[in-house]
C-alpha cells in the first residue's frame, strides 16, 4: 500500500498556489507584451525615442553620469551623520522638562516647524547664496559647505520628529523600571529608551534617508556639478533628454534595494509586534 | 479714373496680406499670427526690462523685423515664454520659433531646427574688479587658475572645458543669475557668457563686474552662433530663413547690433 | 520604629480617589501581603512608596524619615527600596545581565569587573547561571520574572516591592517564582507584595492587609484575615476569590 504524499488540504493549496503563480505571470506578462508594442506604435514614439531612449547618447554620456554621482554619495555620506546627531538632539530638547531649558524646547518646536514648512530647494538657495553672500572667506563661503548645512538643517527637522516619535512610543513602563532602580531621567533616557526608539524607528529613517539620497541633487541649483547638473550640461550640449534617463537609472539602483529593505525590516517589526 | 483709383488702393492695402501669404500662409501655429517665444526670464541686452512686446533689445527687435520681413504686422506677432527644455522636448511646440540665444551645434541640429546664425558671438569673460586688483588678467594661464562658473545650458560649459581647462572643477548653475549671485557670494572668481550678456552683467546687475576679455567669434574654429529654433522639420523655416537673408543684404540687422549690442569693441582679446 | 510607614496617605487620578488615607506600617524584617480586588489601591499604593507617584496627602516615612516631602529628590529613595512589575518590564535590549548592572554602574559607579562576582552570584541563587546573557524574549516568563527580581536585588535595596508579579505568568510558571519569594523571605528581606496568591500569603506573611475603596478595611496575621475575617467586606471578598 502507497502513503499518499500530500493530504488533502496540502494538495489542495498545492493546486491554489499553482494556479495563483499561473494568473499572476500571464497577466504580468500580458501587460509587459502591451506596453511593448503599444507604446511604439503611439504617432510620437520615433521622436520620444530618439529624445529619451538614444542608445548612442546614453553609451557616451553614462560613464560621465557614473563618475558625477559619486559626488551625491560624497555628500549623503557627509550629510546623513550630521542629520542623525541633529536629528537626535533637537527629539531630545523637545522632551526636556526643566523650567530653565524651555527657550531650548521653544526653540526645537519653531525650528522643527520652520524646517519642515519650507520646500527644501528654498533652503538650498537661501543658506547657500545668502549665508556665503555675508562676506565669509574661503574656503567658508563653499557652496558643499553651505548646502550641506541647508540639507542637514532641513532633514534633521524630518528625522528629529521621526525620534521623537520612538521616543514617546516607549513604554511608559520602561521609565518606570528605570526610575525604580534608582536611575537619573538622563541615564533612564540614554541607556534604556533611547537605546529602544532608535531601533524602533529605523524602517522610518531609511525612507528619510532615501529621500535625501534624491534630494542630493537639488545642491546642484548652486553649483556643485553632480549627477542631476551633469545630465543637464549633456542634454544641453546634445538637445537629448537621454541623459536624464540614465541619471534616473542610477538613483534607482540605489533607491530601490534601499527602499526593499527599509519595507522588509518594517513588516519584520510588524511581525514582531502582533 | 474713380473705380481705377478705388482698385490701387485696394491693391496698395492688400500689399501687406499679400506678402505674408507669400511664404508663411498656413504654416503659422495660428493663421494671421506669429508665435514667437522666448525665455522666461528673458535678459538684457537681448530683450530690455524682461518685456519683448516693447521691440526694445537685440532679439526682440530682430524678431519684430523677421516677423515684419514675412509681412506680419507688430499687433499680429504673439510672444510666449518658454525653458531650455520646453524647447527641445519632442512633440508639438506652442511657438513658431524660439530665439533665447540658442547656440547652434549638430547634435541640437538633430533633434530641432535652426535658422541661419541671426548673430555670431563672442565669449567673455566676466569677473570683478577684486580679481583683477589681485593680478588676474587676460592670459589663459592666469585664467587657468581661477575658480569657474557658468550657465550649465550654454555652449559655455564645453568652451570652457576645451579652451581654458581649469585646474579646479567649474560649479554649474541654472542661469545668469545664479551665477550672478554665486559670484557675489564669491563662490566663484569669474565666469564665461556671450559677450553681450557679459557686458550687460558688468554694467548693470555686478556692482564691481569686469570684463576681462573676449574670444573673438571670428578667431574660433566653430563659433557660437545663435539661431531661431524650429520644431523639427517645420516648413515655416525656409520662410524666416528668406527674411534674415534679406534682413543681412539690406544692413537692418546689422543696424539692430549696432543699436543693443554697440559697446562690443575695446574689449582686450584672450589668446 | 517601623522600616516603612505610610500615615493618611491620599492618591486620586483626576477627581477620582484610589488611596484614601492609608496607614500602613512594616517593620524591618517582615513581609507584608496586600490582599484586595483589582482597582481596591494596591498597585497605586506601591508606586507611591516607591515614589514612582507623588501623594496628594499624608505622608511616607522611611526609617522614621518623611520621604514624601514635595520636591524631594526620589533617586537615593528608590536606590533604597526596589520594585518588581507585573509585566517584568525588562530592558528588552539588554542581556539578563545587563539588565542588572545597569543600574549599579550607573549608580553606584562600580565596574562590570568588580561586579561580576556578585551578579553571578545572585543569577546562581535563582537558578539562572545559564540565562545571564540571554535576551529577554529568549526567556520564559517566569525566568524574566525571577531576572526582574535579581535586577531589584543587584541595588542592595533595604526594601522589596513586589507588584502582582504572579499575574501575567501561566499557571506553571507561577511556582518558580514564588520559590524565589521564599527564597528571599529567608535572608530577611523587609517586603510588601500586592498578591492573589492566598495560599502563599497564608504561609509566608507576616501580616495581611485587606484593601477596599482605597483604605486597610482589614488587617493582622494571615491565619486571623484569611481564616477569620472579622469584616463583612473581607468574607465578601474572599468567598469569591474561591
Amino acid at each position: 500500500m502507497q502513503r499518499p504524499v500530500l493530504t488533502r488540504r496540502q494538495a489542495y493549496e498545492a493546486r491554489v498556489r499553482r494556479r495563483a503563480t499561473l494568473v499572476a505571470g500571464g497577466s504580468t506578462l500580458g501587460v509587459l507584451a502591451a506596453l511593448l508594442i503599444l507604446v511604439p506604435l503611439a504617432p510620437g514614439w520615433p521622436a520620444v525615442k530618439k529624445s529619451f531612449f538614444n542608445t548612442q547618447v546614453f553609451a557616451d554620456t553614462f560613464p560621465g553620469l557614473l563618475n558625477a554621482f559619486l559626488l551625491d554619495v560624497a555628500i549623503f555620506a557627509w550629510s546623513a551623520p550630521l542629520i542623525f546627531a541633529l536629528g537626535l538632539l533637537v527629539a531630545l530638547a523637545r522632551d526636556v522638562r526643566a523650567p530653565a531649558a524651555y527657550p531650548l524646547r521653544l526653540f526645537a518646536i519653531l525650528y522643527t516647524d520652520i524646517f519642515r514648512g519650507v520646500p527644501v530647494i528654498l533652503v538650498i538657495y537661501l543658506v547657500g547664496f545668502g549665508i556665503p553672500g555675508l562676506g565669509l572667506p574661503r574656503p567658508w563661503n563653499s557652496p558643499y559647505i553651505w548646502g550641506t548645512v541647508a540639507l542637514v538643517l532641513t532633514y534633521a527637522a524630518y528625522v528629529s520628529e521621526v525620534f521623537r516619535t520612538g521616543i514617546e512610543g516607549i513604554h511608559q513602563s520602561q521609565r518606570a523600571a528605570a526610575a525604580s532602580l534608582g536611575l537619573s531621567n538622563s541615564d533612564a533616557m540614554r541607556f534604556v529608551i533611547l537605546p529602544q526608539a532608535i531601533r524602533k524607528v529605523v524602517p522610518a529613517n531609511m525612507n528619510l534617508f532615501i529621500a535625501l539620497q534624491k534630494d542630493v541633487a537639488l545642491l546642484s541649483f548652486i553649483g556643485p556639478v553632480e549627477i542631476f547638473r551633469q545630465a543637464g550640461v549633456y542634454k544641453s550640449l546634445m538637445a537629448n533628454f537621454t541623459p536624464y534617463v540614465g541619471a534616473a537609472l542610477i538613483f534607482l539602483a540605489i533607491t530601490i534595494p534601499a527602499t526593499r529593505y527599509a519595507d522588509y525590516l518594517m513588516s519584520k517589526q510588524l511581525k514582531a509586534r502582533s | 479714373m474713380r473705380p481705377l483709383t478705388l482698385a490701387l488702393a485696394a491693391t496698395l492695402f492688400a500689399a501687406p496680406a499679400l506678402a505674408q501669404n507669400d511664404c508663411a500662409a498656413g504654416l503659422t501655429l495660428d493663421e494671421g499670427k506669429l508665435t514667437i517665444a522666448t525665455g522666461n526670464p528673458a535678459y538684457s541686452p537681448w530683450v530690455m526690462n524682461d518685456a519683448p512686446e516693447s521691440g526694445e533689445g537685440f532679439e526682440a527687435a530682430v524678431a519684430y523685423a523677421v516677423a515684419a520681413e514675412m509681412g506680419f504686422s507688430n499687433d499680429q506677432v504673439v510672444w510666449v515664454r518658454s525653458s531650455f527644455d520646453e524647447a527641445i522636448q519632442p512633440g508639438a511646440k506652442n511657438f513658431d520659433f524660439n530665439l533665447q540665444q540658442y547656440s547652434i551645434t549638430p547634435e541640437r541640429d538633430e533633434i530641432v531646427d535652426f535658422s541661419t546664425p541671426y548673430y555670431e558671438a563672442a565669449m567673455a569673460v566676466l569677473t570683478r574688479k577684486t580679481l583683477v586688483d589681485g593680478g588676474a588678467e587676460a592670459s589663459l594661464e592666469s585664467l587657468r587658475g581661477l575658480i569657474w562658473g557658468a550657465d550649465a545650458n550654454t555652449t559655455a560649459v564645453p568652451m570652457l572645458a576645451e579652451v581654458i581647462a581649469p585646474e579646479k572643477d567649474p560649479l554649474l548653475y541654472g542661469d545668469n543669475a545664479d551665477v550672478v549671485e554665486a559670484m557675489k557670494a564669491n563662490q566663484i572668481d569669474a565666469a564665461l557668457f556671450d559677450l553681450p550678456t557679459a557686458l550687460y552683467l558688468s554694467a548693470v546687475v555686478l556692482d564691481d563686474g569686469v570684463i576681462l576679455g573676449q574670444f573673438p567669434a571670428d578667431r574660433s574654429e566653430s563659433p557660437d552662433a545663435f539661431g531661431l529654433l524650429f520644431e523639427e522639420g517645420n516648413p515655416l523655416k525656409a520662410c524666416v530663413d528668406t527674411a534674415l537673408a534679406s534682413l543681412k543684404e539690406n544692413g537692418s540687422l546689422a543696424a539692430i547690433e549696432a543699436e543693443w549690442l554697440s559697446e562690443s569693441t575695446g574689449v582686450p582679446v584672450i589668446d | 520604629m517601623a522600616k516603612l510607614e505610610t500615615r493618611g496617605l491620599m492618591k486620586s487620578f483626576g477627581a477620582t480617589p484610589v488611596c484614601n488615607g492609608i496607614d500602613l506600617s512594616v517593620a524591618a524584617g517582615e513581609m507584608v501581603c496586600l490582599i484586595g480586588a483589582s482597582g481596591s489601591g494596591k498597585s497605586t499604593l506601591l508606586k507611591c512608596l516607591n515614589l514612582l507617584e507623588p501623594i496628594d496627602d499624608g505622608m511616607i516615612l522611611l526609617d522614621g524619615d518623611d520621604i514624601s516631602v514635595p520636591g524631594l529628590d526620589p533617586q537615593p529613595i528608590r536606590q533604597r527600596i526596589g520594585m518588581v512589575f507585573q509585566s517584568f518590564n525588562l530592558f528588552p535590549h539588554m542581556t539578563a545581565a545587563e539588565n542588572a548592572m545597569l543600574a549599579p554602574r550607573r549608580v553606584h559607579r562600580k565596574t562590570r569587573d568588580a561586579l561580576g562576582p556578585e551578579i553571578t552570584a545572585l543569577f546562581e541563587r535563582f537558578g539562572l547561571a545559564d540565562r545571564m546573557d540571554h535576551y529577554p524574549d529568549q526567556l520564559s516568563g517566569g525566568q524574566q520574572q525571577r531576572v526582574a527580581i535579581v535586577r531589584a536585588l543587584a541595588m542592595t535595596p533595604e526594601i522589596m516591592l513586589f507588584d502582582e508579579i504572579t499575574s501575567a505568568l501561566d499557571p506553571e510558571l507561577v511556582g518558580e517564582v514564588l520559590d524565589a519569594l521564599r527564597d528571599l523571605r529567608e535572608t530577611g528581606m523587609t517586603m510588601v507584595l500586592a498578591t492573589h496568591e492566598m495560599g502563599f500569603a497564608r504561609e509566608l506573611a507576616d501580616k495581611v492587609c485587606f484593601l477596599d475603596a482605597g483604605v486597610i478595611r482589614e488587617e493582622g496575621p494571615p491565619e486571623q484575615v484569611l481564616n477569620a475575617p472579622r469584616e463583612a467586606r473581607t468574607r465578601a471578598f474572599l468567598k469569591r476569590l474561591l
